[in-house]
């Protein structure tokens, strides 16, 4: 029950972030500071999340299978491969290495 | 002009195609990480912005608290304010308008409008691709939700790899230079650094203050990985260069 809770301020807030920009003046957003924090929050965070979903495991770091996936997966981008295709390698990689026996 | 003449037209529609479709990866990974259907869909309908639906669940996947995952998800949305902004300078909706927008403000529809230069365009475009992107994501979102819960153990068909693999999709189109690259670097080792001790979730948000620090101070480019995570004229751009030669 306390999930329902944070996904719904969670959604209430991803709509009060988009609605800002339409209410507040251009000026106050437009400062180069700002944006280009936004952008960096950006970047910082999704690394974040890449590495924490390949090797954190509780609060140990761990070597198993998702490192194959996310080897996979950068190779898929390198080809330019579309989103499905690359979310699809990293899968097909993890799933294979356990049937090989790497956790 | 005839809808199906429009360029922004034809251009939104592919994408939200394409968009659409990954909603099965969103689906199928959210049930996996243990949130069930209508969970799962309330993010896809009400959160309704890919890379935070993804930080939520993944936060929540690596044994992260609510609040840790709230707080990941909005600070990854904060983009999407920036984003109105330009919005609202671009086509200026009015009354009603302005609500229904800003929900699908979005990576894609913000992209597929800012590559028109034409307004009506640019509404067109924006309006496409947001809405066709909402309706078709929460399908694609409900198929991949029912798909995972059949599926039995998520591990053994390599779904934890699968949320890997799409962090890692959202962050690639905005490494594009040596400032994005070294800061990717610095939030991933400040993770890596982090984890031990420190409870399941909080090392993201220990990332998003080195992010917010070094933006804070450092003087690149302003927009850098603010572009959005689409490229949908990619296609002409390369046409075009091809043109020049």
């Amino acid at each position: 029950m306390n999930l329902w809770l944070w996904i719904l301020i969670a959604c209430a807030l991803a709509y009060l972030t988009k609605l800002v920009g339409y209410f507040v003046p251009a000026k106050l957003l437009e400062s180069p500071r700002i944006m280009h924090v936004a952008g960096t929050m950006t970047i910082g965070l999704l690394a974040s999340l890449t590495v924490v979903n390949a090797v954190a495991s509780g609060q140990g770091l761990v070597l198993d299978a998702r490192i194959g996936a996310l080897v996979a997966a950068a190779v898929a981008l390198w080809l330019r491969a579309p989103f499905l295709v690359v979310v699809i390698s990293g899968a097909a990689a993890a799933a294979l290495l356990r049937l090989l026996g790497w956790s | 002009m005839k809808l199906r003449e429009s360029p922004a037209f034809k251009v939104a529609l592919s994408l939200s195609i394409a968009t659409g479709l990954y909603g099965v990866s969103f689906g199928a990974l959210a049930v996996a990480s243990g949130f069930d259907f209508w969970q799962t869909m309330v993010l896809s309908l009400l959160l309704f912005s890919g890379g935070s639906q993804f930080a939520f669940i993944g936060v929540v996947a690596g044994g992260g608290s609510g609040v840790a995952a709230m707080t990941a998800s909005a600070l990854l949305g904060l983009r999407n304010g920036i984003y109105g902004m330009q919005i609202n300078a671009m086509l200026r909706p009015g009354g009603w308008k302005r609500y229904v927008s800003a929900h699908v403000t979005i990576d894609e529809s913000t992209a597929t409008a800012s590559g028109q230069s034409d307004p009506d365009e640019q509404r067109r475009g924006f309006w496409t691709a947001g809405i066709g992107i909402f309706i078709l994501w929460n399908i694609f979102t409900a198929i991949g939700a029912l798909a995972g819960d059949a599926m039995g153990d998520p591990k053994q068909w390599g779904l934890d790899g699968a949320a890997v693999a799409a962090f890692l999709a959202l962050l690639w189109p905005r490494l594009k230079g040596r400032e994005p690259w070294a800061i990717a670097a610095a939030c991933a080792l400040a993770t890596i650094l982090a984890v031990p001790f420190v409870p399941s979730g909080v090392p993201i948000l220990v990332a998003a203050v080195v992010a917010g620090v070094i933006g804070w101070f450092s003087h690149a480019r302003m927009d850098e990985g603010l572009e959005p995570d689409v490229d949908p004229y990619a296609e002409k751009h390369q046409r075009d260069r091809g043109d020049k030669k």
